[in-house]
């Protein structure tokens, strides 16, 4: 298994906002997180990622077998879990590439892989932006300043690729994007969907799912999941409703 | 005040073959006997204390004369009762004119290097003309030696319909002393483009004063302090709109580690008859130690209704989300946070016109940083 959440009790600012949760994830699934505002999906991301705002009380979270929340956040990142933001930071004065070169190279040499110099991760690079469109002339700029929301999302996807996760969490890349954006970020994720990997689509839309299928929907209403299904699951959500769902909760 | 001062100057004077230039001489230093160097008694020089600097002894290696001709007028009108390091640079000073003729435009640009040598004390004094409608890049850089000390001004004028860019350097080493005076007159039409780099001294400080003298000028005086260790640097800085119709632009940053004290003090004038006036002033400072302290005051003083003024400071830490967005990534700690002040400071590097020294300042402050990125 590659994910296993047990149990997991947490929040932010003393306010308990997962409340048992409980999540198993192999290699090659897709697993899509729905759930209303509130339910507690932003929280769960956040706490994968390790945001260190968020505060687990208890349960616990195995990667790969091996306890996550003792790790920090760019350990994390080198082991392996990737989150795209619902709202990608800018990074003034650097750019796209410099960016990407470093984190891949941190990367690589924790796992014990070569560099690769500019040269070298420039063919990376333009054989990565194909996957979401990309134009070259984005490597240039700096990260996601400037960038429209559907740029930033496709950038999101772009440092997707680069980095190869074997986790990756999407959250709400959905928001915020014209059909044809998201289109083109679907396509890139589906592209990047292997045996090897996992993806945990967090989203509070139907809409992104008829793009990238998932195998499991988990549907979570005050803080735990309350009922999974397949992918036709999010078809009824979008049908009957949130309500449908959150009486299960209480 | 008998300092070492009077000493060389008593014995270098005697040298000045120039009469006008031997009384200017002579009526500088009378004012720097006067006053002596600035205390932080008086209001400009409050969190800068130049005790360390007054009780040091520097050589001086010679006293250059001059032909004054023509320049006697623009020289008189250098601001030799600013403080006592103007006082003391007029008598010391070491003269050079650079006039960039009428309707020319310079494809390269003119390097003024300085530096001083260990335990000695230089002054240098330039004069820089552009003509009406020429147009120039002027690169002044101050590389410096440890327990040196370097006065130095720069007076210019920008003449009518005139292009003026001017790169201020300040590479001096951490051990060094440092004062710079930057006077500025814009002309009709004419436009000044700044950016003044403070990363070197123990101690420095660099008055900047910018007038316009007729309308439709525009200046942009930019800047970056970058200070580590317990190096300490005050900036102040005068941009006046005595004319209507002109245009200025002012964002100094200010990135401080460890232990380093950093000082802006920005004033803008718009005085009675500027109306049309166009001023916007920024001054941000990234604090990365809870040692390290910056004082700031940006100052607008506006006397006419009919103008454009906006002003702002900010003294802060790295963001948060920031910072967990680029750990997300894989980035030790360290390294984003360094990456994040770098992108910071590259606001002010990347305006840079010259693709050299553009570089080196990128090189400089990844160094600093301990960033290895590619260029």
């Amino acid at each position: 298994m590659l994910l296993e959440v047990k149990n997991l009790h947490a929040g932010i600012e003393g306010k308990e906002i997962l409340k048992g949760l409980n999540l198993q994830v192999n290699r090659g699934e897709v697993h899509a997180i729905m759930g209303p505002n509130g339910s507690g999906k932003s929280t769960l991301s956040k706490v994968l990622a390790g945001h260190p705002s968020y505060e687990v009380i208890s349960g616990e979270v195995l990667f790969e077998d091996k306890n996550l929340l003792e790790l920090e956040p760019d350990e994390r990142a080198r082991e392996g879990i990737f989150m795209a933001f619902q709202y990608p930071v800018e990074v003034p004065g650097v750019s796209n590439s410099q960016f990407l070169r470093l984190v891949y190279n941190q990367k690589a040499v924790h796992h014990g892989r070569e560099e690769l110099d500019p040269l070298e991760f420039n063919d990376y690079l333009k054989e990565k932006a194909k996957i979401v469109e990309m134009d070259p002339q984005f490597f240039k700029r700096s990260v996601n300043e400037g960038f429209s929301g559907g740029e930033k999302k496709r950038n999101e996807i772009l440092q997707m690729a680069v980095l190869e996760p074997k986790l990756a969490v999407l959250d709400e890349t959905d928001s915020g994007l014209d059909i044809d954006a998201l289109r083109i970020v679907a396509e890139g994720v589906n592209k990047l969907r292997s045996d090897d990997n996992a993806i945990i689509l967090v989203t509070h839309y139907q809409r992104l799912l008829n793009f990238i299928v998932p195998d499991v929907v988990h549907v979570l209403a005050n803080g735990r999941i309350v009922k999974e299904g397949g992918k036709e699951l999010a078809l009824e959500l979008e049908e009957k409703g949130y309500d449908w769902v959150k009486g299960a909760a209480r | 005040m008998d300092t070492t001062f009077t000493e060389q100057f008593r014995e270098l004077i005697k040298g000045e073959k120039s009469g006008v230039l031997r009384e200017l001489r002579e009526r500088a230093f009378a004012a720097f006997t006067a006053t002596g160097f600035p205390t932080p008694k008086l209001e400009d020089w409050k969190y800068t204390n130049t005790a360390q600097l007054a009780n040091s002894g520097f050589q001086i290696l010679d006293l250059k004369s001059f032909d004054i001709g023509d320049d006697e007028e623009l020289l008189a009108r250098f601001g030799t009762q600013r403080n006592g390091f103007t006082a003391l640079n007029l008598a010391f000073a070491d003269i050079k004119v650079i006039r960039i003729a009428r309707e020319t435009s310079l494809d390269e640009p003119i390097d003024l290097s300085i530096a001083a040598g260990e335990g000695t004390a230089i002054f240098p004094h330039f004069l820089v003309v552009a003509e009406a409608g020429s147009k120039a890049t002027i690169v002044e850089t101050y590389d410096s030696a440890a327990g040196s000390f370097t006065d130095t001004a720069i007076q210019i004028v920008v003449e009518d319909n005139a292009r003026l860019e001017h790169y201020r350097v300040q590479r001096d080493s951490p051990e060094a002393f440092h004062y710079g005076v930057t006077e500025v007159s814009v002309g009709p039409g004419s436009s000044y483009d700044s950016t003044n780099i403070e990363l070197g001294g123990r101690l420095s400080r660099h008055d900047i004063e910018v007038k316009f003298t007729a309308e439709g000028g525009e200046a942009w005086v930019d800047g970056l302090y970058m200070l580590n260790g317990s190096q300490h640097h005050d900036t102040h800085s005068i941009i006046d709109h005595t004319v209507p119709n002109c245009t200025s632009h002012q964002t100094y940053k200010g990135v401080l580690n460890d232990k380093s004290r950093g000082v802006f003090n920005g004033k803008v004038f718009v005085r009675e008859n500027a109306h049309g006036t166009d001023a916007q002033q920024s001054n941000k400072n990234l604090l990365l130690s809870s040692d390290a302290r910056v004082d700031t005051k940006p100052q607008l003083e506006i006397f006419n209704d009919d103008v454009k003024c906006s002003h702002g400071a900010t003294v802060g830490q790295l963001e948060d989300e920031e910072l967990f967005y680029l750990l997300t990534r894989g980035l030790p700690e360290a390294l984003a946070r360094n990456l994040l002040t770098y992108g910071f400071a590259e606001e002010i590097i990347n305006k840079i016109g010259i693709d050299g020294i553009k570089f080196d300042l990128d090189q400089a402050v990844l160094n600093r940083l301990s960033v290895a990125i590619d260029r």
